[in-house]
Parts: C-alpha cells; structure tokens; sequence
C-alpha cells in the first residue's frame, strides 16, 4: 500500500495538449475518485498512472518513488477496465490466477491467495465457469478479483460499472466500498457519474477540459463548489444560478429584487447559486417569485419548475400540498445556502 | 469476423421462421434455387467424375458415363503399391504441414504487430505487404527459381516452402481478425506483467482461433494442391509432391488417367481430415465473451 502523486501531469496528443497540469496528492488507502464530463482527461489521467499511457511532462510517484520510467507491471497497480477485460477463454480460476502469473509466490501460497479472493467475493462456487457462464455482474467481479489477487499499492478503477444496469450498479457501488474498507488499498475511481462520486470517494477530483476544478470531500464539493462548473455538475438537479450585481446592500437580481448578503466584496457582477433542495415556497422572506409551470411529484417531495425574472428555476416543494401549475410562488432561501460567484471568472466568492 | 459467425444464426434463424410460411414459392426463389442447383452441380460434377474415372478400367476412361460399367478398384491397389505415390504424399505432408504451422505463427505474428503497435512506417509496411497479394504467382517463379539456385536450394523441402512460409493473404486476414480483440485485454495482460510476446500468445491467439482455423485450411489445400512451383523447383522424382508427381503417372506416349484420378482422390483425403479438424475452432462468440454483455 502506498500514496500516490501527481506533479504537473500534462498529456498531448500531437499538437493537441488534452491534459493541462494535473497536481494531486493521494494518501495511502484513500479512496479517491475522479469524476468529468465525456472527454475531459479522466481515462487519460488514470492511464498515465498505469503506465499504458506515456507522460509528456510530469511526476508520478506511487509510495514515494517516481514511476514515469517504469513499465506498467513495475509500478505495483492493477487495473479494472470497463468493459472487465476477463479472457474469455479461461476459467474464472484461471482469469484471477492470472494476476499472480509474474509473482514468485509459492504455488501452495497462489492457490490459497486466489481461494481467499474469490471468498471475499464470494466466487468459490463460479471458479471453474467460463466467463460466458457468468453474469455482467459476476464478471466484474472476476475482473476485480483479478486485481485483486496481487494486493497491489494502488487499485485503478476506470468505469467499472458503467455496463451494468441500474440496481447491479448500485449493488456493485457499495460491494466495492465494502471491498476498500476490507482491503484498505489506495483506490483510484474513474467515473462520469457523480453519484457514484458522492457515495464512494473519501475525495473527489472534478475534472473538465484537462483541468482539476476542485478537490474536495463529497461535502466540501457539495455544499462549497469551487466555481460554477463545480456547482451545476454534482447534485442533481443542477444548481439554480441567478445573474445579479453585488453591492453593498446585497445582489440585485434582475426585475430588481435585492437579496441581503454579508458578503465583503467589491461591487461586481455576480451569479447567485441556489440549489432547487434549498429553494422552497416562502412567503415571509422571498427572493425569488414566479409562475409555476411544471410540476414533477417524486412522492415525499416534488420539482416546481418557475418562471422568474431571472428565467427558469427549479425549486422543491412540499409533496403532499404543492402549488398548482399556473399559480404564482414566492420563494426564498436560507441566507447559509447561498453561494455567490464572480460572474467573470465563475469563481466562488462566498 | 463479424460476418462469419453470423452466418449460422441467420440461416437457422430462416429455416424455423420458414416452416409455418406456407405461400407457394415465388419466381424470385424459384429462380435462386435453381441457380444454387446449377452451381451445386457444377461443383459436384469434377469430383464425381474424379471417383468415377478412378474406378474404371483404362480402356473405358474417355467414355463419359459417369458410371462405371465394370467398376474395379484395381487402380487403388496398383497406386497405393506404386512407391512413387507413398513418396510423395509423404512428401506433400511435410510440406502442407510446416508451411501451414510457419503461416499460423508468422502471419499472426505480423498481423498482430500491425494492428496494435503503432510505430513509423506502419501503414507503408502494411501496404507493401498488401502490394504483394497483387503479383501472380506465374511472375514470381522466375526471381523465386533464380534465388533458389543461388542459394542451392533447388529440389528441396526449402526450395518448395520457402515463397509460402509466410503470406500476404495470411497476414491481412489476422490483421482484420486481432482488430476484433479489444485493447482492453492486451492492456490488462501488459499491468498483470506479461511481456508482449507472451501477450501475443496467451491473450491474443486463443481469441482469435477460428482464423487462425480459416487460416490453417486455406494455407494446408494451397500448399497442398500447389503445382507449378513445385514443378518448377524439383527435378528428381524423389522430390515430387503429389499434384506434380501425377501428372506424371502413366508412360510417356500416355496419360493414364485413371491412375491420376485415383491418386487425386486419396490425395483429398488430408484435405478433408484437416478441414474436419479446423472447421471445429470456427465458432463464434468467442471474443465477446469476456466482455460486456
Ligand atoms: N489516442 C488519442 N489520440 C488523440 N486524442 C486522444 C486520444 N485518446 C484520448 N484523446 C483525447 O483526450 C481527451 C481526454 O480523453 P479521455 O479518454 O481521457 O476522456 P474521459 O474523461 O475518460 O472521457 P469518458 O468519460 O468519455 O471516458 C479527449 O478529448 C480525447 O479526444
Ligand atoms: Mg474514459
């Protein structure tokens, strides 16, 4: 088991630079997982530190020692691919035996490695299978085991779950977080989506475009987004964001409502971020009014979506007594679920 | 490779769906079945003629009956007697053989090369390559006939195999094949520590068996029916494979051709064995297997 860290990582393709000085320090047997947008660098990022993928300027250094130089089965990882990459003509047996060929184990030791493996995952019973035998999710599972079995410093995680349906995701999420609890390696998790992220990380790197947007816990980079990009990305639906000017009194939302707010800035432009969780009917202290114009009840709970002066929002109402479509709401905020960014840079100013 | 393996799921697929289909036949199919019977017969007629010929006595062979009026199997015993024929069948075995195994491994070796290396000069070494399937055979055997004799390989075992110890054919058609196995595998046989040759061989050739299978059978029927390099480069008898060995059979004022169609037929008998065997590997789905659903 080991950390792991990245000093100014850049990737180009050709003349295409893809990866723009990625900097992380990953602590040993955290659970970090990387979490973008289609295309922003994460495989890339992940595939660089397997060594499948050359650096082009940057430090890896997995538990201290710098393994840019190093061929991937040098560098004590292991790997999960999305689509498992188990050999199809091998017994799961022999696929999770395949971890351990380049190890100089004893042979009594391998056997007994692998059989404790496959109990962790609870696969005695499907070794000698073929994977054509196998559930996805028993494949990822052998896909898994196979990493496993060498116990290496680092766990690489790219997409594992994507090719599984919804309810073997979910089942799969929490068998991996499990697994890392047990087994207590460094894992690194590639994945766009961001439940994944929230449920398993101990930290999240949110990437986009071949830059790190934010490093944070699933709190920090929920309740403290860093920049817009941050905010309208994790939690779903997307962070309301509201066009206004700072000044002393507070933001001036357009069709001229003033909301209060300490903040100590400079008068600037600004976007007043609201997440629909925080956004309620509220007749006492409103910052937002419009008509209503959808509704979706999700049973304890339902979306309104409203037409303000600032354009559509989306805000939650009570799920037994909402307002009815067409009927004007007020709706207001506490003044702690506020964020404000600089409507320049899309900063976080709060 | 995507186009074989489904060739039996639809066939089998239209004859269940054609069962309950009782409309009468349209012109449409009337007209294709009845091309598939002229083809039909037109691919039986040389080989029923070839038993046919071969149980006849002399006297009766360019009469065109196709059956035998005195049938006798008397050309049999009199080849498989004749120590020439034991001669050079061995002699054809060896050749098909080692030819076929140097196809397996070399054109595989380069087909995988090409398709998941990316190094300079890739796609002209492929197109060159390519270029070659290009030249006929009948332009080559003069260069191939002078370098063997440059280099003494004239009526050899090596004089014979070496233009096909690797082909052109071969190496495109494993190309075509290893693109169907994902990077994925070959990826996480490099971080599980095999060194690229062992990837080659443990990962990447079991995946791709039922060319390797397809490969094998076109490799051992075109060494094994080759004839005019063969012809070309051997001169004394002992040499001879079997195609140029029998169109020699007989005297010299007559081709005895009941006796070549005799060794004609035993001679299909490798043929059928090794497709027999091959044709087991060309099942599909192996690759997808592994992966996702
Ligand atoms: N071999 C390559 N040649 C050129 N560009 C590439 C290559 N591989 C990746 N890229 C580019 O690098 C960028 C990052 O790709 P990467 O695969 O890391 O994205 P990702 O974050 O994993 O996306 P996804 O969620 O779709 O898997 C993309 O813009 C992609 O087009
Ligand atoms: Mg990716």
């Amino acid at each position: 088991m080991a950390n792991l860290a990245l000093h100014n990582l850049t990737k180009s393709y050709g003349n295409t630079e893809v990866l723009h000085g990625i900097s992380l320090a990953v602590d040993d047997g955290e659970f970090v997982v990387f979490v973008g947008p289609s295309g922003c660098g994460k495989s890339t990022t992940l595939r660089m530190i397997a060594g499948l993928e050359e650096t082009t300027s940057g430090i890896i250094e997995i538990g201290g020692r710098e393994v840019n130089n190093l061929e991937p089965k040098e560098r004590d990882i292991a790997m999960v691919f999305q689509n498992y990459a188990i050999y199809p003509h091998m017994s799961v047996k022999k696929n999770i035996a395949f971890g351990l060929r380049s190890s100089k184990m004893p042979k009594p030791d391998k056997e007994k490695r692998i059989l404790d493996v496959a109990g962790i995952l609870d696969m005695v019973d499907l070794l000698e299978r073929k994977p054509s035998q196998l559930s996805g999710g028993q494949r990822q599972r052998v896909a898994i085991g196979r990493a496993m079995v060498r116990d290496p410093a680092v766990f690489l995680f790219d997409e594992p779950l994507s090719n599984l349906d919804a309810q073997l995701r979910t089942q799969m999420r929490l068998e991996i977080k499990k697994l890392h609890q047990r087994v207590g390696n460094t894992i690194i998790f590639v994945t766009h989506d961001q439940v994944e992220a929230m449920t398993m990380a101990d930290r999240i790197v949110i990437m986009k475009d071949g830059h790190i947007q934010q490093v944070g816990t699933p709190e920090e980079v929920f309740h403290r987004p860093a920049n817009t990009f941050v905010a309208g990305f994790i939690g779903a639906p997307s962070m309301n964001l509201l066009p206004g000017q700072l000044d002393a009194g507070g933001i001036t939302l357009a069709g001229g409502r003033i909301v209060p707010h300490p903040l100590q800035a400079p008068a600037s432009d600004v976007l007043l971020g609201v997440r629909p969780d925080d956004l309620h009917p509220d007749e006492a202290n409103p910052i937002l009014s419009g008509k209503v114009t959808v509704r979706e009840p999700l049973g304890s709970e339902t979306l309104i979506y409203v037409e303000t002066p600032s354009g559509e929002v989306i805000a939650k109402a009570d799920g037994r007594t909402p307002p009815q479509v067409g009927e004007t709401v007020n709706l207001g905020a506490a003044m702690e679920n506020l964020h404000v960014f600089d409507a320049q840079t899309q900063q976080a100013l709060t | 490779m995507v186009a074989t393996p489904d060739i039996p799921r639809a066939s089998s697929a239209a004859l269940l769906s054609s069962k309950p289909d009782k409309r009468p036949p349209n012109m449409g199919q009337i007209i294709r079945w009845l091309l598939l019977f002229i083809g039909g017969v037109l691919m039986i007629m040389p080989i029923a003629y070839m038993i046919s010929t071969s149980l006849k006595w002399p006297h009766e062979v360019y009469n065109v009956n196709l059956i035998p009026e005195e049938p006798t199997i008397e050309n049999y015993t009199y080849v498989l007697e004749d120590g020439r024929f034991y001669m050079w069948f061995v002699n054809s075995i060896i050749i098909a053989t080692i030819t076929t195994i140097s196809n397996l491994l070399f054109d595989s070796l380069v087909g995988y090369t090409l398709c998941k290396f990316r190094f300079p000069g890739r796609t002209i070494i492929f197109i060159a390559i390519l270029s070659t399937l290009m030249i006929p055979t009948e332009m080559l055997v003069i260069p191939w006939y002078l370098m063997s004799q440059s280099f003494g390989w004239l009526d050899s075992y090596w004089g014979i195999m070496f233009p096909g110890m690797m082909t052109a054919f071969g190496t495109f058609l494993m190309k075509q094949f290893f693109e169907s196995v994902p990077d994925d595998f070959i990826e996480a046989a490099r971080i599980d520590g095999l060194n690229e040759l062992q990837i080659w061989w443990t990962v990447a050739m079991p995946l791709v068996k039922p060319a390797l299978a397809a490969l094998a059978i076109f490799v051992f029927l075109g060494n094994w029916t080759a004839f005019l390099w063969p012809l070309i480069v051997t001169n004394s008898v002992d040499m001879y494979t079997i195609p140029v060995g029998l169109s020699g059979f007989g005297d010299e004022a007559d081709v005895a051709w009941e006796l070549i169609m005799t060794g004609a037929a035993i001679s299909t008998i490798p043929t059928l064995i090794v497709f027999l065997i091959f044709q087991r590997f060309i099942i599909r789905g192996v690759v997808m297997a592994g992966l996702k659903g």
